[in-house]
């Protein structure tokens, strides 16, 4: 029952911070955001017992990627237009 | 048109919505993913052939060997493709907007990356060598490697990273992965076996066939490590500068 709560609990998040990614003009933002979901992405697995596919979402997705998005928007126009 | 993509979007999402309903419910013995014969091979002879406790380590590095050292090669050509498109090295002619980031690095946080990436390459490390008994294996210690030099970049400057670790040699780690890799594969062909047969390196150890697949492993999973440590750094060091290799983020 608990953990059907917490699972109930991060696909709602998940839904929300995806929707926040795309509604966000700040590019940095969006990339944390993103950040965000992978760390909700990484707990799920976490949950369900896949660790290395945890282990790999939170290296890579809430890490890594992260960090590659920021550099790229660095280089880039910072606010999306629309 | 933007409300044609809406439309478009939310079409799809309720397909897939709709498509959902078909899956099997979460841990199911009867889901098609466990109940087919391949899966119950290898719960029941991993342990046997291949004596390595982690299922998932033997399948991605033995039984499907090919599999991920073509997965290997390909994180290799993403690096160098991001690396030839965005014109590589100090000695391209600038562009017109130059991104120049001064400021001297910060104290506490130079010092908590002084203190913090030890600990993480040795876990990196640590995830590399036990893939076979516990989650992990070369892709994770791989990236978390890699990241940890990220770590010196955006603590101190690219540059610091770059002297430790700098772009040609990235590349030239990354090429010794896939050769590590595709070199235990070659060895056992050469003893007699097919290509990634790891069983017939027991004949050059002093081990027996199936103890020969298990340290082949860990040989593999190496190479892995080493060409996903050097990519993920190249990555970062070519996106952050634009291909110019200086005033990094």
């Amino acid at each position: 029952m608990g953990l059907e709560i917490f699972n109930t609990l991060i696909l709602c998040l998940l839904v929300v911070v995806a929707l926040l990614s795309l509604w966000v003009r700040d590019l940095v933002v969006a990339a944390v955001v993103f950040g965000v979901y992978s760390f909700l992405m990484c707990l799920l697995w976490a949950e369900m017992g896949a660790v290395d596919v945890a282990f790999t979402e939170a290296t890579v997705g809430a890490g890594a990627s992260t960090v590659v998005l920021i550099a790229t928007i660095f280089n880039i126009k910072r606010k999306a237009k629309d | 048109m933007k409300r044609l993509a809406f439309v478009f979007v939310l079409l799809i999402g309720l397909l897939l919505a709709w498509a959902a309903r078909d899956f099997p419910t979460w841990g199911d013995p009867e889901a098609p993913a466990s109940s087919s014969p391949v899966s119950s091979h290898f719960i029941a002879n991993t342990g046997i052939d291949t004596e390595v406790p982690n299922m998932v380590t033997a399948v991605l590095a033995d039984y499907r060997g090919f599999d991920t050292m073509l997965e290997t090669v390909v994180v290799f050509i993403a690096g160098l493709a991001v690396y030839s498109i965005l014109g590589g090295g100090p000695n391209r002619r600038s562009r017109d907007r130059e991104l120049v980031v001064d400021f001297e690095p910060d104290l506490i946080v130079t010092n908590t990356v002084r203190l913090i990436v030890p600990v993480i390459q040795i876990f990196a490390l640590y995830v590399l060598a036990h893939g076979h008994v516990s989650p992990g294996g070369g892709f994770q210690g791989g990236v978390a490697m890699g990241a940890s030099f990220i770590l010196v970049a955006l603590a101190w400057n690219l540059k610091t990273a770059l002297i430790r670790f700098p772009i040609d040699r990235c590349f030239m780690v990354a090429a010794l992965g896939i050769v590590i890799y595709g070199g235990i594969g070659l060895l056992s062909m050469l003893l007699g076996g097919e290509f990634l047969d790891y069983a017939h390196l027991s004949k050059v150890l002093p081990v027996s066939p199936e103890m020969a697949r298990y340290h082949a492993m860990l040989g593999v999973e190496i190479g892995v490590g080493f060409t996903v440590t050097a990519i993920i750094f190249a990555l970062y060091a070519s996106l952050s500068t634009d291909g110019r290799m200086r005033d990094g983020l």
